[in-house]
C-alpha cells in the first residue's frame, strides 16, 4: 500500500483475563514521520506500545501486524529489535555506573583479535554516532554523571546504532525541562529527516501539536480517531481523547456544604522539596474534594506528605481550626486523618493474611482487656459488624485477603479506616482495577460517609469518576494546584485543560 | 452413589487435611521430630532413658532461649547475627559484676540489661538508621565479643558464688533450671506473640511493612523493639550458660547463631517473614538437639554431623520455599 508505510497494526486487540486492554486497534507509523498517539491514562497506549516491541502478544485470529509489508508476529522483544523497532522507556535501562561508550555497545562489545575488549574502537564508534546526531556528550562519562535529559539523549543513541527503523518515545518530555524538551524536539526531527518512523507518546498536548506530523487518538481501548497535524486543533482533540459518554450514575449529594464555615482542614502551606511549589487548599466537612491530574502530576505525593508517610519542608496544617503537627501516619490516625494508598495490594494491604487481620491491624487497642492483652473476641466480632456494613464478600473473617476480588480487597482497605475514628479520609485511586458494580458500591459508600460530616480527599485518575462525585476539582500539573474548580464548573474538558497545560499557564515554577 | 458419596467426603476431608498442614508448618516439623525419635529409638537403646531425654532438653535449652527472641526478629523479615557475641558479653559481665562484690540477682540483672542494650544498638540501626540487618549485627558479632575479650583480659573469670550455680545447675521441682528458664522464656514470648498487639505488629510487620506504616502504626519503634529482645533472650542465655559453666567466658557462644537460625527455620518459620510460630522454634531446637545426641550415641563423627546437619537445614529451606511457590 503507502510507499513509506513502516509498521501497519491492523485490527489489533488485547484480553488480559477477561478484561478488553484493546479492542480492533489499527495504527500506521510512516518513514520520516513522527505520529503522536494521544489518549487518557488507561487508554491502553502502553498496552499498544508493549505490543508493537513485543513484550505482550495480541490475541490470537484477531488482526495482524505487517512491518515493510511483511506480516510479523515477534514472541519478545529481542525479535523486535532484530526487526528495527526500538523503544525508549520511562525508565531508562542504561547502567548507571558504566560508561556512555560501554553503554551503548552492552551486549555487542567490539573485540580485539585476541578477544580483549577494543575500547579505543568503541570510543571511536561512540564518538561518530553522537557527532552524528549532533549530540554533545563526553563518551567517557558515566551515566549517573549524566542529566536525566543527556542520559535519554545515550538512549536515543543505542537505539539509533542499532539501526532501528521504528522508535517509540513513551512520554520522552515528562521528566525534562523545557529547554531540555527543544533539544529533544531538535533531535527528533534531525531523525525524521534519516527517516525514521516515530511514536511519541505525551500528555501534554501542546507538545504533540508542536512536533507531530499525524496523531491516533485511543480511548478506552478503541481507536477513535486518525488525523494528520493540520486537521486538528487541541480542543477537538480533547473532545477525542474524553469524548465519552459519562453514563454512569453517580451518587448525588444531598448535603449542602456551607464553605463559609471553618473547613475541616486547611492546609495553609505545603512544601514537599525544595524544588517543588508550596501548595495550599481547604476541605470542608460533608465535601468530597477530587485532585485530578495527569500521572506524575504529583498527586500521591500531595497526600503522601500531607499525612507524614513523606517528608515535606514546609507544613502548616489547621484542623478545625487549631495548628496540627503531622510528621508520621501515626500523627495523622491520632488526629484522625487516613490514607488509603493507591496500590492496596504493596501500600494498603497485608496480602496474606486474614480480612480480620487486616481490618483491625491499627486499632488492636481498642481490643485489650484489662491485663493487656487481645480479646480475639472482639476483634472477630468488630470485623464481622464492617464486613455486613461494606457488604465485603469473604467466606468468612478468616479469609486470606489475597483470595478475595479487587473490589471486595479494597473495601477491606476501606473497613480498616472505618474502625478508626478518622473524620478525613483520602482515598487515593480508590477504584482502579474493580468492576463496575464494587465502583458503585464504594461512591455509594463515600457519599454515606460525607452524610455523616465526613471529609473526603479523592485522587482519581478516572475523569468521569471526577466529574461525577466530586464537589470541587482540584487541578494539578507539575506539582502545583493549576486550579480549583467548583461544582458546575466541573467538565472533563476543563479538567483536561488544565491538567495538559492548555490553560492556567506554565506557572509551575 | 453411595460410594463415590463417600469418596468425595474423603477427598473433602484430605484437600482440607493438606490446606491446614500447609498453613501450620510447625505441624510438619513435629511430624519430622517424631519420626526422628522413633528412628532414634530405633537405633539406639539407650535414646529413650529418662537420663538422656533430661540431657537433650538440657542441652537445647540455651539454642532454645537464643532463638526465641530471634524469632520474633525473623517474624519482622529481619535476621540478627550478634546473637552469640551478645551472650559471650552478658555471660563475662554477669560473671565480672560478681566478681566485684556485686550480689548475683543484682549481676544477672546488669547481665540482661547489657544484652538488651546491645540489642537496642542492632535496632537503632536498622530501624532508624535504615541499615541492613544482616550487615549491622554481622558488625555487632565482632564489637560485644571485642568487649568481653577487653574485659575479660581474653580468660574465663572464674570463682563465682555458689549460689550462683542455681540458675544452671539447680533443680525447681524436679525440672532442671536451665529447662524450666526455658519454658517460663517461650511462655512469655508465645504470649507476646499471640496475645499482644506487639506481637502482632511483629508478624504484619513481616507481611507488608509499608502498609503497615501507612496504617498509621510506628514500625521504626516496634522493629527496634524486636532487637532488644532478641539481646534480651541472648543474654538470658548468657547468664544461664556462665552459671552452667561457673564462669564467665568470653570465647562462649561462638557459632551459636547458627544453630539458633537454623532452629526458626526447622521450625517453619518464613526467613522472608511474617509468617511463623513460636512453638515451632521450640520443635527446630528440640529436632537439632536429638539430632545433635542421636548421632553421638549412633558413634557418627563430628565431621559427619556437621554435612549431614548442614544438609537438613538445607532440606527444610527447599520444603519452606517450595510450599511458597505453590500458593
Amino acid at each position: 500500500m503507502d510507499e513509506n508505510c513502516l509498521l501497519e497494526l491492523k485490527g489489533i486487540s488485547k484480553t488480559f483475563s477477561g478484561v478488553n486492554a484493546l479492542q480492533k486497534v489499527d495504527l500506521k507509523i510512516k518513514a520520516g514521520k513522527i505520529h503522536a498517539l494521544a489518549g487518557e491514562n488507561g487508554a491502553g497506549k502502553s498496552t499498544l506500545m508493549k505490543i508493537i516491541v513485543g513484550v505482550y502478544q495480541p490475541d490470537e485470529n484477531c488482526g495482524e501486524m505487517k512491518f515493510e509489508g511483511k506480516i510479523v508476529q515477534h514472541a519478545s522483544p529481542q525479535n523486535a529489535q532484530d526487526l528495527g523497532i526500538g523503544i525508549i522507556y520511562q525508565e531508562f535501562s542504561l547502567i548507571p555506573h558504566m560508561t556512555v561508550y560501554e553503554n551503548i555497545f552492552l551486549g555487542r562489545e567490539l573485540r580485539k583479535k585476541n578477544g580483549l575488549l577494543d575500547k579505543k574502537a568503541m570510543r571511536k564508534k561512540a564518538i561518530e554516532l553522537l557527532s552524528h546526531l549532533g549530540i554533545d556528550i563526553d563518551p567517557n562519562a558515566k551515566i549517573v554523571e549524566l542529566s536525566i535529559a543527556q542520559q535519554q539523549f545515550v538512549e536515543i543513541a543505542k537505539a539509533i546504532s542499532l539501526k532501528v527503523k521504528v522508535l517509540i518515545l513513551d512520554e520522552p518530555t515528562a521528566p525534562l525541562t523545557p529547554v531540555e524538551v527543544e533539544n529533544l524536539f531538535r533531535l527528533m526531527k534531525e531523525l525524521r529527516n534519516k527517516g525514521v518512523g516515530m511514536v511519541f507518546i505525551s500528555h501534554h498536548l501542546e507538545e504533540i501539536f508542536e512536533i507531530a506530523d499525524e496523531v491516533t487518538c485511543l480511548r478506552d481501548g478503541q481507536t477513535v480517531g486518525y488525523k494528520t497535524i493540520e486537521d486538528l486543533d487541541i480542543k477537538e482533540l480533547i473532545r477525542m481523547m474524553v469524548g465519552r459518554d459519562v453514563s454512569q450514575t453517580f451518587p448525588v449529594n444531598d448535603v449542602a456544604i456551607d464553605y463559609t464555615s471553618r473547613p475541616l482542614l486547611s492546609i495553609k502551606e505545603l512544601q514537599r522539596t525544595n524544588h517543588t511549589p508550596k501548595v495550599s487548599f481547604d476541605l470542608f466537612p460533608c465535601e468530597i474534594l477530587g485532585v485530578a491530574g495527569l500521572v506524575g502530576a504529583g498527586r500521591s505525593e500531595l497526600v503522601k506528605a500531607l499525612t507524614g508517610a513523606d517528608s515535606s519542608v514546609v507544613k502548616v496544617i489547621e484542623m478545625n481550626g487549631e495548628t496540627i503537627k503531622v510528621k508520621n501516619p501515626k500523627d495523622a490516625l491520632d488526629l484522625g486523618i487516613g490514607l488509603l494508598p493507591e496500590d492496596r495490594k504493596t501500600q494498603g494491604l497485608i496480602l496474606d493474611f486474614s480480612v480480620e487481620y487486616n481490618v483491625v491491624i491499627n486499632t488492636l487497642k481498642e481490643s485489650l482487656n484489662n491485663i493487656h492483652t487481645i480479646r480475639k473476641r472482639s476483634l472477630s466480632v468488630r470485623t464481622k459488624k464492617q464486613i455486613d456494613a461494606l457488604g465485603i464478600k469473604t467466606p468468612s473473617e478468616r479469609t486470606i485477603v489475597k483470595n478475595l476480588s479487587g473490589g471486595n480487597q479494597q473495601k477491606v482497605v476501606i473497613a480498616k479506616w472505618l474502625s478508626t475514628k478518622c473524620k478525613i479520609l483520602i482515598f487515593d485511586e480508590p477504584t482502579r482495577g474493580i468492576d463496575v458494580g464494587a465502583k458503585a458500591e464504594i461512591y455509594e459508600l463515600m457519599r454515606r460517609l460525607t452524610r455523616k460530616g465526613m471529609g473526603i480527599i479523592m485522587i482519581s485518575s478516572e475523569l468521569p469518576e471526577v466529574v461525577g462525585i466530586s464537589d470541587r476539582v482540584l487541578v494539578m500539573r507539575k506539582d502545583n494546584i493549576v486550579a480549583t474548580l467548583t461544582k458546575d464548573e466541573i467538565t472533563p474538558d476543563r479538567i483536561m485543560e488544565y491538567a495538559a497545560g492548555a490553560k492556567g499557564g506554565n506557572n509551575a515554577q | 452413589m453411595h460410594n463415590s458419596e463417600v469418596s468425595n467426603g474423603m477427598k473433602f476431608n484430605r484437600e482440607k487435611f493438606v490446606h491446614y498442614i500447609t498453613s501450620r508448618p510447625e505441624l510438619l516439623s513435629l511430624c519430622g521430630f517424631v519420626i526422628l525419635c522413633i528412628f532414634m529409638t530405633i537405633v539406639s537403646d539407650r535414646f529413650l532413658s529418662m537420663n538422656n531425654i533430661t540431657n537433650i532438653a538440657r542441652q537445647v535449652s540455651i539454642n532454645a532461649i537464643i532463638a526465641s527472641g530471634l524469632t520474633m526478629v525473623i517474624l519482622t523479615g529481619g535476621i540478627d547475627l550478634s546473637v552469640g557475641a551478645v551472650m559471650a558479653l552478658s555471660g563475662t559481665f554477669v560473671a565480672g559484676a560478681m566478681l566485684n562484690g556485686v550480689s548475683p540477682i543484682f549481676a544477672v540483672c546488669i547481665g540482661l540489661a547489657v544484652g538488651i542494650c546491645a540489642g537496642f544498638i542492632n535496632g537503632f540501626l536498622v530501624a532508624y538508621a535504615h541499615m541492613p540487618a544482616f550487615i549491622v549485627t554481622l558488625a555487632m558479632m565482632e564489637v560485644p565479643r571485642g568487649i568481653a575479650l577487653l574485659y575479660t583480659g581474653g580468660y574465663p573469670l572464674s570463682g563465682l558464688p555458689k549460689s550462683f550455680s542455681i540458675l544452671g545447675r539447680g533443680e525447681v521441682l524436679g525440672l532442671q533450671t536451665p529447662i524450666l528458664v526455658m519454658f517460663i522464656v517461650y511462655i512469655f514470648v508465645y504470649i507476646i506473640l499471640n496475645h499482644l498487639p506487639f506481637g502482632r505488629y511483629v508478624y504484619a510487620i513481616g507481611g507488608n511493612e509499608e502498609s503497615v506504616r501507612l496504617s498509621g502504626i510506628k514500625v521504626n519503634k516496634y522493629k527496634m523493639m524486636v532487637y532488644a529482645m532478641s539481646g534480651l533472650t541472648a543474654s538470658i542465655s548468657g547468664v544461664v550458660l556462665s552459671s552452667r559453666l561457673m564462669s564467665g567466658q568470653p570465647n562462649s557462644g561462638v557459632g551459636f547463631e547458627l544453630d539458633a537460625i537454623a532452629a526458626v527455620i526447622l521450625g517453619g518459620t518464613d526467613i522472608a517473614g511474617g509468617k511463623g510460630h513460636i512453638v515451632g522454634t521450640l520443635i527446630g531446637a528440640l529436632i537439632l538437639g536429638v539430632l545433635n545426641n542421636g548421632l553421638n550415641l549412633m558413634g557418627v563423627s563430628p565431621y559427619s554431623q556437621k554435612v549431614l546437619k548442614g544438609a537438613i537445614i538445607i532440606l527444610a529451606i527447599y520444603i519452606s520455599s517450595s510450599r511458597q511457590k505453590k500458593q
